[in-house]
């Protein structure tokens, strides 16, 4: 008895010394899975701050920039009074420039060309615009005030360095000295780099800026949203509260599922077959872009519309048809306003994926280079994330710190996009 | 300008017709209201609606429409100087003529002699006809409207049922705005279809889907050599896997983990905060992880890998190690994969959290831990689901455009280096479409044979994947 007491204790206690092992190793386990998990999620954010910082960090120079005033005498020799754009304004500054920084040009206009590598080509356009308006300047000095060139704005950023070897940079020696020199007399000011959200694309680093993508994103957005938004609401009202449940609307209903995962590309060529080469509208233009992106945003819309109507409880329609009203009172006097909410935020979600899509409208010639802003609906436009597209092929390094700022922006309206909708669900949604 | 000056008429002649319709209306009934059928407004929307869309559609019609129509015109007659083109240089002389007219810009194409005249002529004759068909469509729309008016405004009575009448009108626009999700389709699956029908009359389909050389270079002139390219699209084929396999390999395990962790162990508050965070990195667009692979993971991962060749022995393995790209397979994936972690994410999550709790509770009670749960009771349970996203997570990667357009290559070559530079399906067709090109030549369609080839394969995988949810969904219900 006792021994039996004693052979089932010891047999207990070797089976729970076995089982604590298994249960250790099985608690071991646990903790590596959980670990394992908790490694995916931090792997994922780390990727997100990573990328969201370079950005930044690649970008942030862009909203600082460096501009220069220099006093320009504005030589009658040099300046023909009946052929006022046809003068080298260029030269006219750089001889300025020279004159401030104590050197002289040789016969080949070495040093004059060297002075103007650090001078934007604004300069130029300043003096032509100001004796345009008043001729009586000629023989007087003025003092003008321009971006420098965008090299030499980057030396002063920091990014172009003196101790890299002389013939890997764009600047000299002589022409870095002549920087120090401009920046010690105080004549080089930086600050906010308002051009940056008043120009164009431009072919010159230092007067390139987003207007014209903003622009032409507006108004592709809208064009997107005008037809996307009423033809996907309406789309989606049919299915949800007026449609038979046969073949015919479960094809539909399989058909848009499936338009939702089609690659944006597709769309791309769909809209160069369709829309340029068939209807001939008119390539590149935010007409033909938004008409695109209308047709990709379409079935993200009615599958959010959807999900707003399923959302609204069918006691409403009963209450609304209960008191005499018909199918379609009911649906757009009680259903659809009640859904509304959910229906928009869906609509400003879809338009923000349209805002940030790229690639079908490299298909609709939207890659060319538009400096200024885009003239119409018909009119040569380019978009924010083309010109994050264009900007990022450019060869200068400037330009690559111009993508940074353009792509900073673009995230700025689709976190405000974003937002917006969020607030809508917070402000507006509504528990059943 | 015209159309729009004529829709604001339209809007307004419509407008009074609403008035009209509804004054007829009241004043049949006698000022009571409820004597009629409907509403009064219904009665006035009954004639504005007559009034306005049929002619708002033939003004619509004629406008997308009235350039081709015209074009068609202006080709019925040929002067015999443009005969005497080739056919591609006819077509270019009435683009011109047409764009003369509409005071576009023509091409560059210089005309002299004969062709000058034959081209002022046709020129006038476009500006001819172009008249004619604005001055018709005009009349039309205005006959239109009237009739429609006329044909609406009579009927009007108290017994008439106006707002039955209407709600036709509204369904029938609510079915239209189905239908256009299907044309939509019809739209994609006809332009593919047709155009790579087109490209496929120059070049074998066999070959195409077979070859294993591409080089769509075409000769501007004719009788340059080498003036046909090589159209084998199995190296684009081969990169796009490779891309998509190196994409899926980070996406799938850390997207998959990510999801697990979230269901099952995040408290409320990590979860509250993660999954919007997760969401950012899911509306990034596309062209970001684009410049976000070109300027930074790829000089990045090559100096990683120079480092290593440099700190190798000297050999084979160490020079090659040293030559890498900025362009190489591994940094598209990499990148790719990136994007792709909130998709299957978030996908995978809703997938578990479907799983029923009872599957779960049933498990504790045996003594299961969590762990043991997840990898016995709610993975598998989960995984029709599972597979379907990652299915739905391969067809975006093989679709996606612009992270490869930007961070690979444009070298056709078939391997599994991931080290080594390939091009993909969807780099070619930008390729190939941007730029000015001729429409017609077989390089520029050979956009199409691909783009059809990526719509049916991605086609494919999501209807398997849905295929998959819908034979296993109803399980546990």
């Amino acid at each position: 008895m006792t021994d039996a007491t004693l052979g089932a204790t010891a047999s207990r206690s070797a089976a729970s010394t076995a089982m604590q092992a298994r249960l250790k190793k099985r608690h071991a386990a646990e903790r590596t899975f959980k670990a394992q998990g908790l490694a995916a999620i931090i792997v994922a954010l780390v990727f997100l701050v990573v990328l969201v910082g370079r950005i930044v960090a690649q970008g942030y120079t862009t909203f600082e920039t460096h501009t220069l005033s220099v006093p320009v005498y504005l030589n009658p020799e040099r300046i023909d009074r009946s052929d006022l754009s046809g003068v080298n304004y260029d030269y006219i500054v750089a001889e300025a420039m020279m004159k401030k920084l104590g050197v002289q040009d040789d016969d080949l206009g070495t040093t004059s060309t060297k002075v103007q590598d650090l001078l934007s080509r604004d300069f130029g356009f300043q003096l032509l615009n100001k004796l345009k308006a008043d001729q009586s300047l000629i023989g007087k000095t003025i003092t003008v005030t321009g971006p420098l060139k965008a090299d030499a704005d980057l030396y002063f950023k920091g990014q172009i360095k003196r101790s890299t070897a002389e013939g890997d940079r764009k600047l000299d020696n002589q022409q870095l000295d002549w920087l120090d020199k401009l920046e010690k007399d105080g004549s080089v000011k930086s600050g906010f780099n308002f051009a940056f959200f008043t120009n164009s694309d431009s072919t010159e680093p230092e007067q390139a800026g987003v207007l014209g993508a903003v622009v032409g994103s507006a108004m592709m957005l809208i064009i997107t949203a005008l037809i996307a938004v009423p033809v996907g609401v309406m789309a989606a009202t049919y299915l949800e509260e007026f449609a038979p449940k046969n073949r015919w609307t479960d094809i539909i209903e399989v058909n848009i599922n499936n338009l939702a995962a089609v690659p944006s590309i597709v769309y791309g060529l769909l809209g160069l077959a369709l829309f340029i080469n068939w209807l001939n509208v008119p390539r590149s233009s935010p007409l033909v872009g938004g008409l695109v992106l209308a047709l990709m945003a379409l079935p993200t819309v009615i599958i959010a519309t959807r999900s707003a109507l399923k959302a609204v409880p069918p006691s409403i329609r009963e209450a609304a048809l209960g008191v005499g009203a018909s199918k379609t009172q009911t649906v757009f006097h009680h259903v659809l306003p009640l859904a509304m909410p959910g229906v928009m935020t869906g609509a400003i979600l879809s338009l923000a994926h349209a805002l940030g899509e790229t690639a079908p409208l490299l298909m609709i010639g939207m890659v060319s280079f538009v400096p200024g802003v885009p003239e119409g609906f018909t009119g040569a436009a380019t978009v924010l994330p083309v010109q994050v597209f264009i900007w990022e092929n450019a060869s200068e390094r400037a330009f690559h710190e111009r993508t940074a700022a353009a792509i900073i922006v673009l995230l700025v309206f689709m976190i405000v996009m974003n937002a917006a909708a969020v607030i809508l669900r917070r402000r507006f949604e509504r528990r059943w | 300008m015209l159309t729009w000056l004529s829709l604001i008429v339209l809007t307004l002649f419509s407008g009074l017709a609403f008035a009209a319709g509804r004054r007829r209306a009241v004043a049949a009934a006698g000022g009571r209201a409820r004597v009629l059928h409907s509403l009064p407004d219904y009665y006035g929307t009954y004639a504005a609606l007559w009034a306005g869309v049929p002619a708002a559609l033939l003004l619509l019609l004629g406008t997308a429409f009235g350039g081709r129509v015209e074009d068609a015109m202006l080709q019925t007659t040929r002067p015999a100087a443009v005969s005497a083109l080739d056919p591609d240089r006819q077509n270019v002389f009435f683009s011109d003529a047409h764009a003369i007219a509409a005071k576009q810009a023509p091409s560059e194409v210089a005309y002299e002699g004969d062709l000058k005249v034959a081209l002022d002529a046709k020129v006038a004759e476009a500006k001819r006809i172009g008249t004619m068909l604005n001055f018709g469509m005009l009349a039309g729309a205005g006959v239109l409207a009237l009739a429609g008016f006329l044909l609406a405004f009579p009927r009007i009575n108290p017994d008439f049922r106006a707002r039955n009448r209407v709600e036709g009108w509204t369904s029938i626009l609510l079915i239209g705005c189905s239908v256009a999700a299907v044309l939509t389709t019809l739209g994609i699956v006809l332009s593919l279809v047709w155009e790579s029908w087109r490209f496929f009359q120059s070049v074998n389909p066999l070959s195409f889907l077979f070859g294993t050389e591409w080089s769509p270079q075409i000769a501007m002139r004719a009788d340059q050599v080498a003036s046909a390219g090589a159209f084998g699209a199995v190296p684009l084929f081969a990169g796009t896997f490779l891309i998509m396999f190196i994409a899926m390999l980070v996406a799938a395990p850390v997207g998959l983990y990510s999801a697990i962790y979230l269901s099952e162990y995040a408290s409320r508050t990590v979860r509250g905060v993660v999954k919007p965070l997760l969401e950012i990195l899911a509306g990034v667009p596309t062209v970001v992880y684009g410049f976000f692979a070109a300027l930074t993971v790829g000089p990045l991962f090559r100096a990683g890998f120079n480092a290593i060749g440099a700190a190798l022995p000297a050999g084979p393995l160490a020079t090659y190690l040293m030559e890498v790209q900025n362009q190489m397979a591994l940094v598209a994936g990499v990148v790719m994969g990136i994007m792709l972690i909130p998709f299957v994410s978030s996908l995978s999550d809703d997938i578990i959290n479907a799983v029923p709790q009872s599957l779960r509770d049933g498990s504790y009670a045996m003594g299961a831990t969590k762990s043991e749960t997840v990898k016995k009771v709610v993975l598998p349970a989960a995984l029709p689901g599972i597979m379907a996203a990652m299915l739905l997570a391969v067809s975006r990667a093989v679709g996606e455009t612009m992270i490869v357009t930007m961070a690979a290559g444009l070298q056709a070559k078939m391997t599994v280096n991931p080290l080594d530079t390939v091009t993909t399906v969807t780099v070619q067709i930008v390729t190939l479409l941007t730029g000015d090109q001729e429409f017609d030549s077989p390089k520029t369609l050979s956009a199409f044979g691909l783009g059809l080839t990526l719509f049916v394969v991605t086609l494919c995988l999501n209807i398997i994947a849905l295929r998959i949810v819908q034979k296993y969904r109803e399980q546990y219900d």
